[in-house]
């Protein structure tokens, strides 16, 4: 494997943890409600204790993605959104906030931009990789070699049914962190995140992961916290949504703070 | 390598198995299942017993000589899939997914369905199996197919009206996914066409090639020669591929392929995905699909539920491309021309997707002459589509009078 750049990702959970905690990712679709409140709402996320950015890039199509997710990113695509306001996002964001910006997409847009044109974009743009719940490892021979090439991220997603051998995989694969999917099932807020996600992360530690982070279900400071107990990063997504399309900016950077508090050493 | 001997995951560039981590472990195991079953012979014979005993195969062959004469003179031998039990091809697959999944030791099947056809077929054999089932549909289609949606729950099925997006099958099929990944440790996901992640291109196709080898010795039986062309109509391309696939290594005979194309190819309300797609991803598999310049998914349109997708199975992909098969359109008016033709002439009428390759089937006629001999894939009947013909031909019928 060619790195070609450390990996500001996996350095900004690094410092997290040997500061005694671990890392709050914050998800937002680009373009919801509109393209310049999604880049308001994303740098809110990070003055209010968000570690590190996941910007959804809204696609017809999105099965791994519950209703409060599905219905923002239609809302980003009846609005007119394209492909390319990802890269301004992601530069506007970057310009004003210090944080790593990841960009979770599901495959097939990617492709119809070009896989160079779109990591060419991205990298110019400041991003620092993507997270892609719909292809696997074995699906993604040129994705690794082009995220090589220009220096960009790339997280996988490992499940609680993945066999220690695609977990290996899937480690391997991987850079900034693993994206450990805390139960089966979609992207949404739950009471109880799974016991499945100790487990998992467990088998992922196994497996030679040095960053795992957890995502779907998370939506409280108490989540957050109990996640960040055994893993390296919480990912949050839909509580911070429905935050935004309830409240506005102010609503999510208040969701955020609440989230971040979990971060605190209690 | 015989062109009949494609076993995916990729038929050429096409194909292959883009699916999130989560459901990997259960396509794995399915994969599993359908390779134990391609070689063990008490697999085999169970499922050609429910054939003989419960589908009704052989589907017989019948030659349509007064429809014909609207065909240039052509002989047109229709493969009568609308006879199988439940009412078209959909069975044939069905009844095998059905056996692995009790293979597998799962309790419960879900499906998406557009027209209703695979539904009711998944339905049914959850019903003779025992099985807990959901079906996933979208709310357009669950209104113009209310007939199969009370059949489905007739057989003892949920029915899922879908509300995202297109609301029709694409939709349905996105639902699906999404309750697969939740369930998928008690739930095998019982696909209905000849697409999505790999194994399912090459099993469904090997479900239902059944109606192509019988057909093949049916004509040989009949005409003493083969067909100079198979028409046959393609949404996910079950059907189509399921009679194809006996006739892909002799090349004297045409494979046509008939894709929906609603208002016409030239208006932006159609199906027809590799007459006017490009290559993309959408539920798994990469092959010919209707998107935009981003790769968002465009909403495709037919008068026909069942061949209502912007994509097409990877095998009719590959098989466009290195010119094996041809892919044309024909629009929602040619199709319901066909489906009045055939039933006042042959007293069959058939679902209007299958009319689609009648349609086609007319026009390669009149190209062909009266030398030759067309065979059609009648993939399923109408009794589900008489309110939308109704509809149809009420205005159409009434516009006439006014002349």
């Amino acid at each position: 494997m060619t790195v070609t750049s450390a990996s500001s990702v996996a350095h900004t959970i690094s410092a997290r943890r040997h500061a005694g905690s671990g890392a709050l990712i914050g998800y937002l679709p680009v373009g919801f409600p509109d393209l310049a409140t999604s880049i308001d709402a994303a740098v809110a996320l990070v003055e209010n204790g968000v570690d590190i950015l996941e910007l959804g890039l809204p696609y017809s199509d999105p099965v791994m993605d519950g209703l409060v997710i599905q219905e923002a990113t239609q809302v980003a695509l009846a609005a007119g959104f394209r492909v390319r306001d990802v890269f301004t996002a992601v530069e506007a964001i970057r310009s004003r906030v210090n944080a790593p910006v990841l960009v979770m997409t599901y495959w097939n847009p990617v492709l119809q931009y070009g896989l160079d044109r779109f990591a060419g974009s991205l990298r110019d743009a400041g991003g620092a990789g993507l997270i892609t719940p719909d292809i696997t490892p074995d699906s993604a021979a040129e994705w690794i070699d082009t995220s090589d090439s220009f220096g960009l991220d790339r997280v996988f997603l490992a499940a609680p049914s993945s066999t220690e051998e695609r977990l290996a995989g899937v480690v391997e694969a991987s850079r900034g962190f693993v994206y450990a999917v805390s139960t089966m099932g979609i992207t949404g807020a739950r009471q109880d995140v799974d016991a499945a996600a100790r487990s998992l992360v467990s088998r992922l530690r196994d497996a030679g992961a040095e960053n795992a982070c957890v995502g779907i279900g998370i939506s409280t400071g108490d989540q957050v916290r109990e996640v960040l107990a055994y893993a390296d990063g919480a990912i949050v997504g839909s509580a911070l949504v429905r935050s935004l399309a309830e409240g506005g900016v102010a609503g999510v950077a208040r969701t955020a703070s609440s989230l971040a508090a979990g971060c605190t050493l209690s | 390598m015989a062109l009949r001997d494609q076993q995916g995951p990729f038929f050429g560039e096409y194909g292959g198995r883009f699916m999130p981590e989560s459901l990997i472990a259960a396509i794995d195991e399915l994969t599993a299942a359908y390779e134990w079953a391609k070689t063990d012979p008490g697999f085999k014979a169970e499922l050609a017993e429910l054939h003989r005993t419960y589908t009704g195969r052989p589907s017989i062959i019948t030659e349509v000589p007064r429809f014909a004469e609207h065909a240039g003179g052509a002989r047109i031998i229709l493969k009568r899939e609308d006879l199988n039990h439940t009412g078209s091809h959909k069975i044939n697959n069905v009844l095998g997914q059905a056996l692995l999944t009790r293979k597998i030791g799962k309790k419960r099947v879900i499906a998406e369905t557009g027209a209703g056809q695979h539904g009711v077929a998944t339905a049914t054999a959850a019903a003779l199996f025992g099985l807990e089932c959901t079906i996933f549909m979208g709310e357009v289609d669950t209104q113009r197919q209310a007939l199969n949606v009370a059949r489905m729950r007739l057989l003892g099925a949920e029915v899922v009206s879908v509300t995202t997006g297109s609301r029709t099958l694409k939709d349905a099929i996105n639902e699906a996914y999404r309750e697969w990944v939740t369930s998928v440790q008690t739930t095998n996901y019982v696909f209905g066409t000849a697409a999505g992640p790999h194994p399912f291109p090459a099993m469904v196709r090997d479900f239902q090639k059944i109606i192509g080898e019988e057909a093949r010795q049916q004509v040989l039986d009949l005409t003493g020669r083969l067909p100079d062309a198979v028409a046959a109509c393609v949404g996910g391309g079950s059907n189509a591929i399921g009679i194809f696939h006996a006739f892909l290594d002799d090349p004297e005979v045409k494979l046509y392929g008939f894709e929906a194309a609603g208002d016409g190819v030239d208006t932006d309300r159609h199906a027809a995905s590799i007459e006017r797609g490009r290559p993309g991803i959408l539920h798994g598999a990469r092959s010919y699909l209707l998107q935009d310049e981003d790769g968002q998914t465009i909403e495709s349109h037919s008068i026909s539920a069942g061949l209502d997708y912007p994509g097409v199975g990877p095998e009719h992909a590959w098989l466009s491309d290195i010119g094996r098969a041809e892919y044309l359109p024909a629009t929602d008016t040619e199709a319901m021309d066909a489906l009045r033709l055939l039933s006042r002439t042959e007293g069959i009428i058939p679902a209007i997707e299958s009319a689609h390759a009648l349609a086609g089937a007319l026009k390669l006629g009149r190209e062909m002459g009266p030398d030759s001999i067309i065979l059609v894939n009648l993939s399923g009947r109408g009794d589900k589509d008489v309110a939308t013909a109704g509809t149809w031909f009420d205005l159409f019928d009434e516009g006439a009078q006014q002349a």
